[in-house]
């Protein structure tokens, strides 16, 4: 059966818009959390968030695209170039059969929805937007990039809150596995608008610090929520016979996956997060002392906080494998957030170092987990394990090994 | 009476459905095919809509298919705004 | 064929006109349309004022006060449509292991009722764009984050293995079905909850549809305004509903006796990589969809016995597909029926290819092709056997069904009668 490797990695996040900027960032420990500049959050108690800067629509696509994007599907397209030319794959290296894409949506075009309610509501049925039969929905990334690129092979649209970003990546082995060569995969998220504000705030776990320093502090004595953040990742993944065969350099394999969901938040009984951890484990053949490191999903809520460093402890030990939340520094950026871990896990791999968690001081007790805080750590590459969480119980861990 | 012009037509289209710098201005191509200006069914759609709220002057969907050209459509429409005075 | 095997073992169905599997196939059998004039809002001023609605009432069909006040009408469909797939599977629900159960479920536009709903109230009716956070509703997040919907079946039947929501716009309702069907093969589950909901009936989805006039601006005659592959279609009828299924490894099926339905024996997706909303007439991508479909079922084109068509009513659409199935089946396409079961319950965007698995999977049990409904003035341009007005019994030993979405989505599907497989 084929291996899938990354390939390519195109990458849009507040302190960082393609890889080389993400990635030093990274290392630097550059926070990008700040009050939310796109729309007046003054009256709100939640006002900090990871907001990309900058980013021009017009730099990155043609005129035409933007009366019909959402600004999360402008940053995907954008992303899904980087990833490309990251990857070197060249034209016509594969038939544009061969080609697919699975992304991952979780709260869609949401800006260009309120746009739309508004001039329904406000002025009228024949004031909404021809292009608002797709530029809001969940699919749209999926769509709009297989157009961009040419792709006809299987395409997919996932939506599992902040943990389906894995499960498209998982889509995307799934099917090179059933032949399809190249596959662009993750996700891209924003829907900074005040309907995607006031809708974030209502599940009771946004930060209501004024403090950037304070306000995410994931497995912290002092943790009280999340910030939000916008962006995400495009990654090429491809098979990896064929990639080695066009002199590829793959920053790793998708080695292992598992998923679980914990229905028993209503019907008792454990977590699901350790079931999903040892299921990616076992199904990349890996022994917990294989990993290396462990991108946590680092909720910054003290109930999933506590649940996530027993999963880690019981599956490796206490304090057994260094652990890291890079998304301190750019905020929680739904379906984006999980493809941007890949991200950070697969250039841990190339180069051998771990980004910092920032800001954390001090674990709560009883956590028992080796946080790598405040400097990048070196390691000795060898396997990663990303793990992507949502609401309402979605789990979802994903092993990526280095390539020998 | 109100008649609009090219260049009128031009900035509706723009603001509907996108300006590509690397296309063809409207003005300068008013007889080359919508398609080939990078103009697809859904802008001719949203530029339509928008000529009816801004103009008063409504067609159908089988009128918009036999307009090929920006000058078609400025032909269709100022028609319709003469017929309407 | 080799490896694990996914069979369907139970139906739940909330669809216009009748709300339960039994209503459902009765009606589609017998050619009656649910397409009317849209009661769930006040449609002044829109092209397209009718629709195919489900006629809900959320307290007799069992939900709480609590479900009906927490969950987006989706969502109530859904737990309405998982509640009677699970029953008429006869499976134990002590029995099952919560760890190898998991959920797969189709929706294209999410909660956008509730999200809709609640803009009216957060904005006051639009006045406000800095919305006024202390009007909202706890439940919010969840209609912001549709994921949610997927949450709400994992813990109706305690499924504490994989659970997404699929959307993939109008073919999300098959490709969650596929998705959960892959699961299954690779041994990752036992069991799957699949299918698909959706609850689009609201101004702001009937607006969309109206600014690129895909919806039957029909109003006059709301009965007929769906009319596949008929000279005088005009677009298609917004629907509502949900099908659920209970999807199992074949082997487990067998050892509690269960009732098979059928067995899914192939699925393939494709992108036409061409245009968010348009298609191409020569139907390419989704005769691919098809041919990769038939590869995995191990099967040549001419084992399929009846065709169930996407059969939106667009002129595009039912130029599309037909061209598609010419393509993929060649002369055979000729020989067999092919019918679009959305003339009778409307188009239901991430629903409707689950209910439509549900009526072939129904169609291969009874052996009954149900028709298309309105076709009274065949297209000459389109000359398959479309299965007009009226059902027709026949055995039915594989079927296909096909589908293709908004961002370019085809998708296609193929069902075996138990005992059929290659």
């Amino acid at each position: 059966m084929s291996a899938a490797v990354v390939t390519g990695i195109g990458v849009a996040v507040p302190n960082g818009m393609g890889k080389d900027d993400f990635w030093a960032a990274a290392l630097r420990g550059e926070s990008a959390i700040r009050t939310v500049q796109r729309f007046d959050v003054s009256s709100y108690p939640s006002k900090l968030a990871g907001e990309i800067a900058g980013f021009e629509p017009t730099d990155h696509l043609n005129g035409r695209l933007i009366p019909q994007t959402d600004r999360m599907t402008q940053v995907a397209l954008a992303a899904s170039d980087w990833a490309l030319a990251d990857a070197g794959v060249e034209p016509d290296t594969y038939d544009t059969t061969e080609m697919g894409v699975a992304t991952s949506g979780a709260s869609g075009g949401l800006e260009y929805g309120q746009r739309e309610l508004d001039n329904l509501w406000g002025a009228g049925p024949d004031h909404v937007s021809v292009y608002m039969s797709f530029a809001w929905f969940y699919a749209v990334n999926s769509g709009q990039i297989s157009i961009r690129h040419g792709m006809r092979g299987p395409a997919g649209v996932l939506v599992s809150d902040q943990a389906g970003g894995l499960d498209a990546v998982a889509q995307a082995r799934r099917n090179i596995r059933k032949g399809t060569r190249l596959f662009l995969t993750g996700g891209v998220d924003s829907s900074f608008c005040p309907y995607g504000w006031v809708s974030r705030m209502s599940a009771g776990d946004v930060s209501t610090s004024e403090d950037p320093a304070t306000a995410y502090l994931p497995f912290d004595e002092r943790a009280r929520g999340h910030v939000p953040g916008e962006g995400g990742a495009i990654l090429v993944v491809e098979d990896a016979d064929t990639a080695r065969a066009r002199g590829a350099r793959p920053y790793g394999e998708i080695a292992g996956y598992g998923a679980s969901c914990d229905a028993a938040a209503k019907h008792g009984g454990a977590p699901g997060l350790r079931r999903a951890i040892e299921t990616a484990l076992a199904d990349a053949g890996a022994a917990p002392g294989d990993i290396g490191v462990v991108f946590a999903d680092g909720s910054g809520s003290r109930a999933d906080d506590r649940i996530e460093a027993e999963a880690i402890a019981g599956v490796f030990g206490p304090g057994a494998v260094p652990v890291t939340v890079p998304k301190t520094m750019t905020g929680r950026m739904n379906s984006g957030g999980a493809p941007a871990d890949l991200a950070y896990a697969l250039m841990s791999l190339r180069e051998g170092v771990i980004p910092p968690t920032i800001n954390v001081r001090t674990l709560a007790p009883g956590y028992e987990i080796d946080l790598v805080i405040g400097e990048p750590r070196p390691w000795q590459p060898g396997a990663a394990l990303v793990l992507a969480r949502g609401k309402g119980g979605f789990n979802s861990a994903m092993v990526l090994r280095a390539i020998a | 009476m109100r008649q609009i012009t090219l260049r009128e037509l031009q900035d509706v289209i723009r603001e509907c459905a996108g300006e590509d710098e690397s296309a063809q201005s409207l003005v300068d191509a008013a007889n080359e095919p919508f398609d080939q200006l990078g103009y697809d069914s859904l802008a001719l759609l949203e530029t339509q809509a928008r000529v009816r709220r801004d103009y008063g002057v409504d067609f159908s969907e089988a009128d918009l298919s036999d307009i090929a050209t920006p000058q078609e459509f400025l032909d269709f429409v100022n028609n319709l705004l003469m017929a309407a005075a | 064929m080799s490896g694990r095997r996914v069979v369907i073992t139970g139906l739940g169905v909330v669809a216009p006109g009748g709300v339960g599997t039994k209503a459902f196939w009765q009606m589609i059998t017998a050619g009656r349309t649910a397409t009317r004039m849209i009661t769930a809002f006040d449609t002044t001023g829109f092209r397209s004022r009718i629709a195919a609605e489900v006629d809900f009432d959320a307290e007799q069909l069992g939900l709480s006060h609590r479900e009906i006040r927490r969950l987006d009408r989706a969502a109530q469909f859904a737990l309405v449509a998982t509640r009677e797939a699970v029953t008429d599977s006869g499976l134990d629900a002590g029995r099952i292991d919560p760890t190898r159960t998991g959920v797969s479920i189709g929706c294209a536009v999410g909660c956008t009722c509730r999200l809709e709903s609640e803009y009216l109230v957060l904005s006051d009716t639009s006045k406000e764009w800095v919305l006024d956070h202390n009007y909202a509703d706890p439940h919010l997040y969840d209609y912001y984050m549709p994921g949610s919907l997927a949450n709400e079946v994992a813990w109706e039947v305690n499924a504490q293995g994989p659970a997404t929501m699929i959307s993939a716009g109008c073919t999300s309702g098959l490709d969650s079905l596929g998705h959960a069907a892959d699961l299954i093969r690779e041994g990752a589950v036992d069991l799957m909850l699949a299918g698909g909901t959706d609850a689009p009936i609201s101004p702001i989805t009937v607006a969309c549809f109206d600014a690129i006039k895909a919806t039957s601006p029909r109003n006059d005659d709301a009965a007929t305004a769906l009319r596949p592959f008929d000279r005088t279609r005009n677009g298609f009828v917004l629907g509502e509903g949900s099908a659920m299924l209970v999807l199992e490894e074949l082997e487990s099926a067998r050892a509690r006796d269960a009732k098979i339905y059928a067995e899914i024996t192939g699925f393939a997706s494709r992108s036409n990589a061409y245009h968010m909303t348009g298609l191409k007439a020569d139907g390419v991508e989704l005769g691919a969809a098809v041919t990769s479909a038939l590869d995995e079922s191990q099967l040549p084109p001419d084992a399929i016995d009846y065709v169930n068509a996407h059969g939106t009513a667009t002129k595009q659409n039912d130029r599309h597909e037909t061209a598609a199935v010419k393509r993929s089946l060649g002369d055979h396409a000729y020989r067999i029926p092919m019918s679009s079961i959305k003339s009778m319950i409307g188009h239901s965007l991430g629903a409707v290819g689950s209910i439509e698995i549900a009526a072939c999977a129904l169609a291969i049990d009874q052996g009954v092709v149900p028709p298309t409904a309105n076709l009274r003035e065949p297209d000459p341009e389109l000359d398959l056997d479309y299965v007009p007005l009226e059902a027709r019994e026949a055995q039915l030993d594989h079927v296909l069904s096909v589908g293709s979405g908004f961002g370019g989505f085809q998708s296609a599907m193929v069902l075996a009668r138990p005992g059929s497989a290659a």
